[in-house]
């Protein structure tokens, strides 16, 4: 059985549900929960470029490139966050980060 | 069942059994070592779909930089995880729930999926006789030019933003003030006295 589009979808589908159901299950650890995001983001990066290889179109990798860029950036933002909200309070638990004062 | 069939197989397997593993996982540290897996298993696909140039753009970003960036995060902060995972399975049925709806409405939406005929039009087909890396070359730096640079200024952004969010200044560190060395002249920076023969000052 040839591997199809389809299979691919498949595979992507899986790992953006594993995502979603990372960041339910681990509701308190923000670094599980960025993680979770990378996973999800990897998800639709695979749709992108399964698309683009069974389409023969260029510009689906053109936009994973894109979404690549937007994650790492997204990761570097949101553990700089982290960091400078441990800093302040102690602690990275979600509970606790319930007001916005600076 | 070819090779391509075998190793697709065996990399979305791995993919999928480490990403299960990245949120379930004790320990964050072997979250991250998970994840850095599950993303040279995605690699593995990619090279498969034939992109090895976005392949190896993921090992390098995510693995070279992300993931490390995670490892570092995760070391540096004195956190108690176990507290942390306290009360998890109580999250489990509704997470549960949720991840299996959607997947149901995902493989629904799959399921009944096709091409409309003849609606699909190529933007931009892939060019014969030149590598993967070449084409994509070829079309980023023409037609998408504005959004690669859009793309470096996200990273700017992001850069900055990093850096002024963690950089702290503590007090009682001598530092280099160039504004203050630049703005010396010879009037303040020497004093000349006179010095009376066999007498120091």
């Amino acid at each position: 059985m040839a591997i199809g589009l389809s299979h691919y979808l498949t595979v992507a589908a899986i790992l953006f549900t594993i995502g979603i159901f990372g960041i339910f299950l681990n509701r308190k650890n923000v670094i599980v929960i960025l993680m979770s995001i990378e996973l999800m983001l990897l998800a639709v990066n695979i749709n992108l470029v399964a698309f683009s290889a069974f389409l023969g179109d260029l510009v689906g990798q053109i936009f994973a490139l894109l979404v690549l860029t937007v994650a790492a950036g997204e990761a570097a933002i949101g553990l700089a966050i982290l960091v400078t909200y441990f800093r302040n309070r102690g602690s990275i638990a979600v509970e606790d980060i319930n007001l916005m004062k600076g | 069942m070819t090779i391509a069939a075998f190793f697709f197989y065996l990399f979305s397997a791995v993919a999928v059994a480490s990403a299960v593993m990245v949120i379930s996982s004790r320990n964050p540290v072997h979250s991250v070592l998970f994840l850095i897996l599950c993303f040279f298993n995605a690699a593995g696909l990619f090279i498969l779909l034939g992109a090895e140039f976005l392949a190896m753009i993921l090992v390098v970003v995510y693995v070279g930089a992300v993931a490390v960036l995670f490892l570092f995060v995760v070391m540096m902060l004195d956190v108690d995880f176990v507290e942390l995972r306290q009360g998890m399975l109580g999250y489990l049925p509704i997470g549960g729930t949720i991840g299996l709806v959607l997947l149901v409405e995902l493989a629904l939406a799959l399921g009944t999926w096709a091409f409309a005929p003849g609606g699909v039009s190529i933007a931009a087909p892939a060019a014969t006789g030149v590598s993967n890396t070449q084409s994509l070359g070829l079309l980023l730096y023409t037609q998408y030019i504005y959004y690669f640079q859009a793309a470096g200024l996200v990273l700017l952004v992001a850069m900055v933003g990093a850096i002024v969010l963690t950089l702290r200044h503590k007090v009682g560190v001598k530092r280099q003030n160039i504004a203050d060395q630049v703005a010396r002249s010879p009037a303040t920076a020497i004093e000349i006295r006179q010095v009376k023969p066999g007498q120091g000052i």
